[in-house]
């Protein structure tokens, strides 16, 4: 079927899909083992009274199923054999066995569904808590980690857990039946019973050599699991790129190695969980064959009743059904513990940006933005931003200007609190923004990325986003004020037109005038804007430069520019270099300096952004000369 | 971007309605393993055997023991021992036959699973931009994630189990048919009721698990946007609502998983009772008829000790019932992707045109429907060495005539030829070997600068490398970086400027080496000067190829042989720059928006 086989050269093709595989153990901690089952129970809790009902009807479901081959057995002793007033017992037998089935109907409907309900609430519940955690992890743990290896443990590992619900329901019954049968055994013959169980101790020294191994199966299918997912998913999200250079053969090929890993490693752990059934089986037969030798050996001595014996060999049969049924029940166990290992690892992702405890609510502010001596990096000893300093005043607004690398884009997002300094403190009006909580800061500071997101959805929905309370009276204002009306009411259904994914269906320059609205519907007090370095098409980008001063109206402005018109029109400049502040002045001024800005001004590019490194480099040292 | 629609019904899975032919479907990959079939079956009716076997055994051992009681026989007693080992004996093959049936339909369970995550991989790489635009990828993962697991689920679970517990039903109703035919009757009669039930239970499920996978899509397009738009999540701190949005998906899953516990619970426990009343009915009047003298007792011991073998399939059916719904449901949602025709398709016996010289004609070319055509009678030639440059307002069609080339869709009518040949003619492959479109937001893959840079052209030397980044301006920016060409960019990777990014994929593009070459407005980000760089650059490397550049920027493509200004889906001007200027039309009126002020 697949014969899009490769011309193999010597070396390796150049490729991406498979370089994902080192990320897991990086990011995610070192497993956990015997601690994973005792999280579940956290998940379990609210459900306490549902769980003793569910008990109890387990009890009732097992004695029930119990019961019927004794019913039987009585009935025919004691009232066919015996010929006396066999009506009246006969009819209780028969009575009594259809009690039986309404018991067991009803405790085994109850024992399903409470437990069925309660396996679905908690794999709900599984899946927000990942979810909820991921809306407080740091940026620098959601920037390294793929979506679609996220997604896998989200929905891929919450469905593994879902195979393992069906089963707990059978595998609660069986231990209780076992537990049970224990006891008669005890209580019927002591010694016989030891027989019978001898072979346990030989049942949990396998398992102790088979344990680890087995874990690692399953682990290792799953992980793998997880790889070909997440190279799947990368596909789809590139797929134009994919069609376009024609990389679909190459593609393939790295693809069936990786799902052909995955098909191997499911198959290892198939097979550690096959191997349990011939050794419990072999298990079960040595202690048929011990009851049979050594019961009839004590019967001959006398030491032992026919009857006991017989009862011996039906529970031996019972007994060990449910350990049967509970090895291919471990293998799933044991998937989905590998599963729950991967879901608890999301979950113990730290979360390094946190509400202090006594955080108060950030309100009132004038909208001044002040950085005391601000130290930060993303990877320990490499600092970005080196012992920075300024202040915003409110109402102004402040160009960050220069070369890629400079430290911009990190000025901005710790005014956000997207990360916590190092050093220094960083205010907003007169609080240190670690003193207060998160939630009233993103009621004050707002933010324009570089590359408008939009969801898929309305494009009022779009532009409404979190503010539950706008009116569409609001957002048509706000479309308005930017410029984003006229383009709206052209298209075929106006504000309620659906956007696609990542609003493809319409162009960049309207994708960046909805999000500008967005910005306006969330009316913060101080706004962060990345002008995007992408050139317009001369006809919106003149609605841009208008919606920007729109925006900026009013407000306190921190905007990392890249035209030199919005640079020139803001209130200050700072100059970045190397994660240090080298100059800071208006337009005018800075000019008059002569120093790396008048340089970069005089290079006579449109967009500061993209000043080729060199140029920027020997602009920087020519200025450094000029000083010393 | 324009894009033809696919009617939403086609999008979607077959009908709940029909899901025999996907069982069909799923029986006919099953069966293709032949090795594993083969020995399952073999190993089924050898399990089976064994296990009807320890019953009878068990029942030798109780009659001879008694007999020891009685006689005290040593030779009695050695048949004791030999029965005890024959009972290990057929205790051990039993889970060695069972353990061996269920590796095979694991086995071939993992291998339907294996195969449809490769045909379903394939089929999206090949499936057309159409496709692509109008389809979530939250969705695509979803039936990758889930649906697959369901079909393969299905399989492993329900697939030789099927045929295993056929033949235990078939030998315990042989068996109690032959032992009594009234009572043989009366102890069967839950079979048709179990039937009933099962069906049913299996059509509600179905359609349960159907809408239960695209609620499940919905809640991943939800995560994966939220993850995708984390830092708009983050700078908005909307995480309340985002949980809001998350939760209230979820409620709808959870809503139809209850749904599911409920069908489940009512079946499998009206099953196992319907059994337990036809054993309670033997019991019954199987004990009249023994009281009234018709059979012995132990004839009705017999009896019911055969109806206990049906118990042990019967408790599975329930699960059975549940993974052959979710199997059709999963399998119709698969297979509704699979069968979907790319819109692109090559003819037989197209021609490679690797050698061609790259001479580019549009003739007459529109596209779109009737009412609402984005491209109107488009007619040009391009020829080795010449560029074409295409400029317009958005929503012009700009971008559409560059994805005609490489037809990642079809024109509507007219038609496109490289010399001379249509490119409805040319293996798709070589078409676009021959042709390459740089996009303005070009998707760079997780892995590092020197992969994505060779992405196309995975043996590339790491000179070519070079060399591309060169041409494209990034070599001194990249051997700045601290791991230089092994830097990870990507979704996840490094963050690259804009310009930066278009560089990138310029260079990912001119590593090819196309005849063809079309830059679809992949220079926006990158500044003025720059841009004349690359130019300089590439004009020696493509001294014999036709470009093609399109842009709004004047600048980009005021050097063009041809330059077209496109409005509306129609050449409104054609011509030079000098000719445009002198016209003093449309063209002009753009140059003077934008060249004027920056010269001031």
């Amino acid at each position: 079927m697949f014969k899009s086989k490769l011309k193999y050269s010597n070396t390796p093709p150049k490729a991406s899909i498979k370089r994902n595989t080192f990320f897991d153990d990086e990011i995610f901690g070192v497993a956990y083992d015997q601690k994973i089952i005792l999280r579940f129970g956290k998940y379990l809790k609210p459900f306490r009274k549902q769980i003793i009902y569910s008990f109890i009807a387990v009890l009732f479901f097992s004695i029930s199923s119990v019961s019927f081959p004794l019913i039987i057995k009585f009935t025919i002793d004691s009232s066919l054999y015996n010929v006396t007033n066999i009506d009246n017992i006969f009819l209780i037998c028969i009575v009594t066995f259809f009690i039986g089935i309404i018991v067991n109907f009803i405790s085994g409907y109850f024992q399903e569904i409470i437990i069925g309900k309660v396996g679905e609430k908690v794999l709900v519940d599984l899946r927000k808590s990942m979810f909820v955690h991921l809306q407080k992890v740091s940026l620098s743990f959601m920037d390294k980690t793929e979506i679609g290896r996220m997604m896998s443990r989200l929905q891929g590992d919450v469905a593994a857990l879902q195979e393992f619900l069906h089963t707990i329901t059978v595998g609660l019954g069986d231990l209780i039946l076992i537990t049970g049968i224990i006891f008669v055994l005890f209580f019927l013959d002591w010694k016989l019973a030891l027989m019978m169980i001898g072979v346990v101790p030989t049942l949990l020294l396998v398992r102790i050599i088979w344990l680890p191994h087995a874990r690692k199966a399953f682990i290792k299918s799953r992980v793998t699991a997880s790889i070909v997912s997440g190279a799947l998913a990368e596909n789809i999200n590139g797929v134009r790129a994919v069609q376009g250079l024609t990389r679909e053969k190459v593609n393939y090929s790295l693809f069936e190695v990786l799902a052909h890993d995955n098909l191997k490693a499911q198959n290892i752990a198939t097979r550690f969980s096959v191997i349990m059934m011939p050794i419990v089986d072999t298990l079960t037969g040595i202690s048929l064959s011990v009851i049979i030798i050594g019961g009839g050996f004590l019967i001959t001595k006398g030491n032992l009743e026919i009857g006991v014996l017989v009862a011996f060999i039906l529970y031996v049969q019972r007994f060990f059904d449910p350990i049967r049924a509970l090895t291919m029940h471990y293998s799933v166990f044991q998937r989905a513990m590998a599963s729950g290992e991967r879901i608890f690892e999301l979950i113990d992702v730290p979360i390094e940006v946190k509400d202090k405890a006594n955080a108060v609510k950030l309100k009132n502010i004038d909208g001044s933005i002040e950085f005391k001596n601000v130290t930060f990096g993303y990877i320990e000893k490499q600092p970005v931003l080196k012992n920075i300093s300024f202040k915003i005043n409110p109402g102004e607004t402040v160009a960050l200007v220069g070369p890629t690398g400079s430290g911009k884009t990190s000025i901005t997002s710790l005014t956000h609190r997207f990360y916590d300094i190092w050093e220094g403190e960083i205010m907003i009006g007169d609080k240190e923004i670690k003193s207060v909580t998160q939630k009233s800061l993103g009621e004050n500071v707002g933010m324009v990325l570089q590359e408008p997101f939009l969801f898929t959805g309305s494009i009022l929905e779009n532009i409404k986003y979190s503010q539950s309370k706008t009116t569409r009276a609001d957002i048509v204002n706000a479309a308005k004020a930017v410029g984003a009306h006229e383009f709206i009411m052209k298209l075929p259904k106006t504000y309620d037109t659906i956007l696609e994914q990542r609003g493809s269906n319409i162009s960049l320059g309207q994708r960046q005038l909805i999000s500008f609205a967005r910005a306006i519907v969330a009316d913060t007090k101080i706004l962060i804007l990345d002008e995007a370095t992408a050139s317009i098409d001369s006809y919106t980008e003149m609605l841009i430069q208008r919606a920007l001063a729109k925006l900026l109206e009013n407000r306190t402005g921190m905007v990392i520019a890249h035209r030199l018109a919005t640079i020139r029109g803001a209130d200050k400049i700072i100059v970045l270099q190397d994660g240090k502040i080298t100059e800071t002045g208006n337009h005018d001024e800075l000019i008059s300096l002569g120093g790396l800005y008048s340089k970069m001004f005089s290079l006579n590019y449109s967009s500061f952004d993209d000043i080729p490194d060199e140029l920027i480099k020997s602009a920087a040292e020519e200025t450094k000369e000029n000083v010393t | 971007m324009s894009t033809k629609k696919i009617p939403y019904s086609k999008l979607k899975a077959e009908s709940p309605n029909t899901a025999s032919g996907t069982y069909v479907r799923i029986i006919k990959m099953g069966i293709k393993y032949k090795v594993q079939m083969f020995f399952g079956i073999i190993a089924i009716f050898i399990a089976a055997g064994f296990q009807l076997w320890i019953p009878i055994l068990i029942g030798d051992a109780v009659e001879k023991i008694s007999e020891i009681v009685s006689e005290s026989d040593d030779a009695t007693n050695r048949s004791v021992t030999t029965i005890g080992l024959l009972l290990l004996f057929a205790s051990s093959m039993r889970g060695l036959f069972t353990g061996l049936y269920n590796y095979m339909g694991e086995s071939i369970g993992q291998h339907i699973g294996y195969e449809l995550r490769l045909l379903y991989y394939e089929k999206l790489q090949r499936l057309s931009f159409s496709y692509h635009s109008n389809i979530h990828s939250g969705d695509l993962i979803t039936r990758a994630l889930l649906d697959i697991e369901g079909v393969s689920m299905f399989v492993r679970t329900a697939f030789l189990r099927t045929i295993f517990m056929f033949f235990l039903i078939g030998t315990g109703t042989y068996m109690v048919i032959k032992a009594d035919l009234v009572l043989g009757l009366i102890s069967l009669s839950f079979i048709p009721f179990v039937g009933w039930r099962s069906i049913e239970a299996r059509l509600k499920l179905r359609s349960s698990w159907y809408k239960l996978q695209e609620k499940m899509s919905i809640l991943t397009k939800i995560m994966d946007e939220n993850m995708g738009g984390i830092r708009v999540v983050r700078s908005f701190f909307s995480q309340n609502y985002e949980i809001r949005k998350f939760d209230s998906a979820s409620k709808e899953t959870l809503y139809l998983a209850n749904d599911q516990v409920d069908i489940k619970s009512i079946n499998i426990s009206m099953i196992s009772t319907s059994f337990l009343i036809s054993m309670g009915l033997v019991l019954w009047i199987g004990g009249l008829k023994v009281i009234n003298g018709s059979i012995n007792i132990g004839e009705l011991a017999t009896f019911l000790a055969f109806m206990s073998i049906l118990q042990q399939p019967v408790r599975m059916l329930g699960m059975m019932v549940n993974a052959f719904a979710r199997g059709a449901a999963s399998g119709g949602r698969l297979f509704s992707v699979l069968d979907m025709e790319a819109e692109i398709q090559e003819k037989k016996g197209a021609i490679n045109l690797t050698k061609a010289k790259g001479i580019l004609k549009f003739n007459n070319v529109s596209f779109g429907y009737e009412g609402e055509r984005t491209l109107k009678n488009i007619s040009f030639e391009a020829k080795p060495g010449h560029t074409i440059g295409i400029v317009g307002p958005p929503g012009s069609g700009k971008s559409t005539i560059a994805h005609l080339i490489p037809r990642f869709y079809d024109a509507t009518s007219g038609e496109i030829t490289i010399d001379g040949i249509n490119i409805k003619d040319v293996q798709l492959d070589s078409l676009r070997h021959l042709v390459s479109v740089v996009e303005q937001d070009s998707f760079l893959f997780t892995a590092s600068i020197e992969h994505n840079v060779a992405y196309g052209n995975p043996w590339a030397e790491d000179t070519d490398v070079e060399i591309a980044s060169k041409n494209t301006q990034m070599y001194n920016y990249i051997i700045n970086l601290p791991d230089k060409f092994n830097t990870m960019v990507g979704e996840r990777g490094v963050s690259l400027s804009g310009g930066q990014r278009q560089r990138l994929s310029i260079a990912r593009s001119i590593l090819l080496r196309p005849k063809i070459i079309v830059f679809d407005d992949s220079t926006s980000a990158v500044d003025a000067a720059t841009e004349q760089k690359i130019r300089i650059a590439l004009k020696e490397a493509t001294k014999n190829r036709t470009s093609i550049i399109i842009s709004h920027r004047l600048s980009s493509l005021m050097h063009a042989d041809e330059i077209l200004f496109i409005e509306s889906g129609e050449i409104q001007e054609r011509g030079n720059h000098e000719y445009l200027i002198s016209k003093g039309k449309k063209y002009s009126e753009l140059y003077e928006l934008q060249i004027r002020p920056k010269i001031n």
